[in-house]
């Protein structure tokens, strides 16, 4: 089983990244705007935060970064894993004429979304970078493990789209409830919040397995050292071992999604 | 040398009516399947489901190809999917052995926003192709699909003929050892259709090819045996012709027969002796019918129709310098056909009505009755003479 699920993961590659490449393609022509879409999301969610602390109407405490600088980070890696867990659902949804008439590495669409994910992901990232420095936050020698950070959180984010997948083909009530879910679960994950002191919600900041994985990132981002790097590679072992289970799930679901999609 | 590349073995399949029942069996199916219990040991209808492929067995070997055929809803297309391997059988055994080429959603994958040359690269990709191989037969692709600018077009500018063009030149560019085709073939112009006979020719020697096809033309011309699926059930498979006498033999003649009438005519009936030509070729036709007018000059004709449906001859009343008046109300018309020359097998009657003009219809009832012929000619033509 095993065996043949990563001896179709190679032979779906090339399929995968020729569907990465038409979806990148038609993604950008038929807009205006471009490459702005890739973070005019993130960009409003920072405005309205910014907007949100200055005016006085939410007090939040004290972080070591600028807090526009804090929020804009966050929200922009927070869009690279929001972005990761919609993937799976949404391609595979798209794929779905494909999928009922023609056999192929179903691998390939699960794939072809990371690859997605990651293109976007970088337009981000290299954004980011030029707001960092205008801001005069220079990063170290951390920047290096960015590249860690970033696949971690798409490889959380695939876990999770990929476990809601076979479900949310059958019932379409997964896809719509996901952004109210996501929006619930980015509050408890210092996204525009810093760590909590209080006790009950410092207690679910801490287990929430999202927030070593996006504090890690933004530290290596902006210079500063890691605290939770243990945390960060647990949840990444376990990540890993998800994303096999919810891999085999995928596999043996599609036979039976694609018989009830077009019976 | 030809070796067994397509073995089936009793396999039949469920399908449900209702979608909600169908999503929450899909969602047993999904638990069951992960708890490592086979979905297949679940023998038994559930509620609202029904056989959509019931027992179906066969072997195919290499050079072989076989016509699937049957009404609409006969479970062609779910027998086809399955043989691809995109749904499971719920019971029974699949074995295939080869590269699977399938030739059902041409065209799949395409999107519409970006150009066809864009597009042959994804889809050949889905196809199975890699890069490599894409780059080697791009320009026979192109030049097969032969669409000239338009391949630089984006997709959603086509037409759904240049659309299954496009889908044809790649997914015939596979080499498959099995090749699935569902009615397929019979779209695109004349020139394009050609084409791709003559591609499925080539393929035929080296593969095993099923086809599915309303075109019984098509069937006899490629196929080297058939099967006929009946409501789900395999009915017949064998010989081509022979499958062919016998699914047009059972389809009710009732349901391939259709008027055309003009107002206040009705057509009542039609009689002809004998049913079976034996001997003499002689028929005694009489028909009955109704007018709401006198007319007079009519003018009276049989085309007569092959098997296929195709007319391939026609008797014309006014040929023998016969002209009909036609009375208000009730009309009998006796007619002798004296030289009807035709192969051994199976005909039908056409019964047309026309004024003298002969330009409009005041009855067409179309294949209203079948007749035989065994007079012993055999010949490439059903009209012998």
């Amino acid at each position: 089983m095993l065996k043949a699920m990563f001896r179709d993961l190679i032979a779906g590659r090339e399929l995968a990244w020729q569907l990465a490449v038409r979806d990148i393609r038609a993604q950008y022509r038929q807009t205006v705007l471009g490459l702005i879409w890739a973070f005019i999301l993130p960009l409003a969610n920072t405005l309205t935060w910014i907007f949100l602390s200055r005016s006085g109407i939410v007090s939040i405490s004290d972080t070591e970064l600028p807090y526009p600088v804090y929020v804009f980070t966050g929200t922009m890696i927070w869009a690279i894993f929001m972005d990761a867990v919609n993937a799976p659902l949404q391609k595979t949804l798209a794929a779905k004429q494909m999928l009922a008439k023609i056999n192929f590495q179903r691998e390939a669409i699960v794939v072809s979304g990371i690859y997605q994910t990651l293109f976007n992901g970088a337009i981000k990232i290299m954004i980011l970078i030029g707001t960092l420095l205008f801001f005069g936050i220079y990063p170290d020698w951390g920047l290096i493990c960015l590249p860690m950070g970033i696949i971690s959180l798409i490889l959380a984010g695939t876990s999770l789209g990929l476990l809601l997948t076979p479900v949310g083909m059958l019932y379409t009530d997964i896809g719509k409830s996901l952004p109210l879910l996501m929006q619930f679960l980015m509050y408890l994950t210092p996204v525009v919040f810093p760590m909590p002191t209080s006790t009950l919600t410092a207690v679910i900041y801490k287990f929430n397995p999202l927030t070593p994985l996006i504090l890690s990132t933004r530290n290596w981002l902006t210079g500063f050292t890691p605290v939770y790097l243990s945390y960060f590679f647990i949840v990444n072992a376990l990540v890993i071992a998800l994303l096999l289970v919810v891999w085999v799930l995928y596999r043996a679901a599609m036979p039976i999604l694609i018989e009830r999609l077009s019976a | 040398m030809a070796e067994t590349l397509i073995k089936v073995e009793n396999v039949s399949k469920k399908f449900c009516r209702n979608l909600k029942r169908s999503l929450w069996y899909g969602m047993k199916d999904l638990g069951s399947e992960l708890l490592g219990r086979s979905v297949c040991n679940d023998k038994d209808l559930r509620r609202d489901e029904f056989w959509a492929v019931e027992n179906v067995s066969f072997e195919l070997k290499r050079g072989e190809c076989l016509g699937l055929i049957g009404r609409n809803g006969a479970g062609k297309t779910t027998l086809l999917r399955m043989l691809n391997g995109l749904i499971k059988p719920d019971r029974g055994r699949i074995e295939m052995h080869g590269r699977v080429g399938a030739l059902i959603a041409l065209g799949a994958g395409f999107n519409p926003i970006l150009t066809g040359r864009e597009n042959i690269y994804v889809n050949a990709s889905v196809l199975g192709l890699s890069t490599k191989e894409i780059d080697k037969i791009f320009d026979k692709i192109v030049e097969f699909a032969d669409l000239g600018e338009f391949i630089d077009m984006p997709v959603q500018s086509y037409s759904s003929g240049m659309t299954v063009r496009l889908g044809f030149s790649i997914a015939s560019r596979l080499n498959p050892d099995i090749l699935l085709i569902d009615e397929v073939l019979s779209v695109g112009d004349r020139p394009f259709r050609v084409k791709c006979y003559n591609l499925v020719a080539e393929l035929r020697e080296k593969t095993s090819m099923i086809l599915v096809s309303h075109n019984m033309g098509e069937i006899l011309r490629v196929c080297t045996s058939v099967m006929l699926l009946h409501q789900n059930k395999m009915l017949f498979f064998g010989d081509t012709q022979e499958g062919i006498d016998f699914y047009n033999s059972f389809s009710d003649l009732k349901e391939q027969s259709f008027s055309v009438t003009s107002e206040g005519f009705i057509f009542r009936n039609i009689q002809i002796d004998p049913q079976k030509l034996t001997g003499d070729p002689k028929m005694k036709i009489s028909v009955v019918f109704e007018s709401p007018t006198k007319i007079h000059d009519c003018i009276i004709r049989f085309p007569i129709l092959d098997e296929l449906g195709t007319v391939i001859a026609e008797w014309r009343s006014s040929n023998h310098n016969l002209f009909y008046t036609i009375q208000r109300g009730h009309n009998t018309i006796n007619v002798e056909i004296n030289n009807l020359n035709l192969r051994n097998g199976s005909y039908f009657l056409t019964f047309v009505l026309s004024p003298i003009d002969g330009l409009r219809y005041l009855i067409n009832v179309h294949q209203v009755i079948a007749f035989k012929v065994a007079m012993g000619q055999i010949g490439l033509s059903a009209c012998q003479f």
